[in-house]
């Protein structure tokens, strides 16, 4: 028999939970009901999805464009970043460290402010989708670059590439063919959470979008803004099929890191 | 040369591409804001507006209340449910804390819709109430909305780090405590709670920041609380005022990081924003 603390705690996470789900429940059947004021018995339909499809399927394009890329730059830049910072460990690169994760300690309508006032003029990049990339870069980079640091501070790195040397591996060929294929965990969730982040990033995309420039957060504002609720809703719904496996995955990838 | 200083050399030069896209593109605008902010009729004195001028200042209050009250209200809520969750077996666990940190990448203006959907003009409380209550209770629109909205999103992220350092907590602490007489309440005030005291610290000003700076969910309410990133906002796109867009944000910035690295002092663990 359990005590009613106990019985009393289970309902106050169910209520929590329920919070949290019922808004996503309703958001999907609006998204599918013909008419949400009518309700349910109006019928379920796909019509809405095919509109949003219609309005807005250039956003979900980009959004997923600007994700692969930005999950190809914080790759690029943040593996390499996370191996001195785990090999190298002084005052500076406790410095690098803390200047890396700046951009998510800061606001990013502040960020957004600045790269406008600063590249604003340069009316090219200012409107093409690089101009967002690099936002979602500054921003994801943290994630990735501390993901992989927590496997290399959790693995003996130092034994891997001593057993390594000592066999005549060089530097290139002790970070290719040692380090990397043992931090794989950290670069999977790494790159799961980068994904993640950059597909919902809005804060700093609403500053960075020009209107040939939206991504999907963009026009979910957009339609929320000045569509009608099923729009809003189908296009929410589809924004949580596309986000919704992404953030599995992740839980799964973290579970599996530790 | 001493082929251990070298590969220190060289692993170092690995984080130079990293540090040149952070220059370019955060340092360098970050500057430039900086002197923008400085630029307007009032020159540095733009700096002192948040606390001089009457809107800012009023705009700057109710955001701080707001966010902090979200930050003591997500820490305890988590607490009950995190404490509950990585204690206790049941079927069904595992699905529960995954349902529960689901909105952990929901952008701002999703939640904000999710609020909408709520309590919004057509939400579901206003449906319930308004059979229950013959009134229709709608709420999105104001302080409560925002208040719902900033514990919709931080709920999912707080209860994570709430659950991981429940997780490692030494049970022989409590098992002393017990074998010793103490209740189950004195066990949760003397030993738990002390014990999960970096965590709640840290998860609080990750709240808080996050709060702070957050601006897709007051930015689909149209709340008519001017929250400070809906001042910033407004000053630069309906005002085209960018100098007092840029000191305000500035100082916005500096209020997000000084309540994350104060944090960090006091809980020692990383602690950094998000979203």
């Amino acid at each position: 028999m359990r005590p009613l603390r106990y019985w009393l705690q289970l309902a106050f996470t169910l209520v929590v939970c329920a919070f949290l789900v019922v808004p996503i429940v309703m958001s999907i059947l609006a998204g599918v009901t013909t008419n949400y004021f009518v309700g349910i018995k109006s019928g379920l339909t796909l019509k809405w999805v095919l509109q949003v499809w219609e309005l807005y399927s250039e956003t979900i394009w980009r959004s997923i464009w600007i994700a692969l890329a930005c999950l190809a730059c914080t790759i690029v830049l943040g593996i390499p970043a996370a191996y001195s910072l785990a090999k190298v460990q002084n005052r500076w690169t406790r410095l690098i460290e803390e200047f890396l994760t700046l951009p998510i300690a800061v606001p990013g309508l502040a960020t957004a402010l600045g790269l406008i006032l600063l590249y604003g003029g340069w009316r090219d990049f200012r409107a093409s989708w690089l101009f967002i990339l690099v936002g979602h870069v500054l921003f994801t980079l943290p994630f990735m670059v501390r993901s992989v640091l927590a496997v290399m501070m959790a693995i003996d790195l130092k034994t891997l590439e001593e057993a390594a040397a000592s066999l005549g591996a060089t530097f290139r060929e002790r970070f290719l063919t040692v380090v990397l294929p043992n931090v794989k965990p950290g670069i999977l969730a790494g790159s799961l959470m980068v994904v993640t982040l950059s597909m919902g990033e809005f804060n700093l995309t609403w500053m960075l979008h020009t209107p040939l420039t939206k991504t999907l957060p963009v026009g979910l504002a957009d339609s929320y803004a000045s569509m009608r609720l099923e729009i809003g809703s189908a296009y929410t719904l589809i924004f949580l099929v596309m986000i919704v496996p992404l953030l599995i995955a992740l839980q799964w990838a973290s579970a599996r890191k530790t | 040369m001493d082929p251990i200083v070298r590969d220190r050399r060289r692993a170092l030069l690995l984080a130079v591409p990293a540090l040149a896209v952070f220059a370019a593109f955060w340092l360098l605008p970050m500057a430039r804001l900086v002197v923008v902010g400085a630029s307007g009729p009032d020159g540095a004195k733009a700096y002192l507006a948040i606390v001089t001028n009457a809107n800012y200042f009023r705009s700057l209050v109710s955001t701080v209340t707001l966010s902090a009250g979200v930050s003591v209200a997500t820490v305890a809520i988590s607490l009950v449910a995190g404490l509950f969750l990585q204690r206790n077996r049941f079927p069904g666990r595992k699905a529960l804390v995954s349902l529960m940190t689901l909105p952990l990448a929901f952008p701002g203006v999703v939640v904000g819709f999710m609020v909408i959907l709520l309590a919004g003009r057509q939400g579901l409380i206003g449906e319930v109430t308004s059979h229950i209550l013959d009134e229709k209770l709608v709420f999105a629109y104001g302080m409560a909305g925002l208040f719902m909205g900033y514990l919709y999103f931080s709920i999912p992220r707080v209860i994570l780090t709430i659950m991981a350092s429940v997780e490692k907590l030494d049970p022989a602490l409590e098992e002393a405590a017990r074998s010793l007489g103490a209740s189950t309440w004195q066990v949760t005030r003397d030993v738990i709670l002390p014990a999960l005291m970096p965590a709640i610290i840290s998860s609080g000003a990750i709240c808080f920041a996050t709060s702070m700076g957050a601006f897709g969910t007051a930015f689909t309410l149209a709340t008519q609380i001017n929250v400070l990133p809906l001042t910033i906002y407004n000053e630069f796109t309906n005002y085209a005022n960018f100098s007092m867009a840029a000191s305000l944000s500035i100082v916005l910035g500096l209020i997000t990081w000084a309540a994350l690295a104060a944090a960090r002092s006091l809980a020692g663990a990383g602690v950094a924003a998000a979203g």
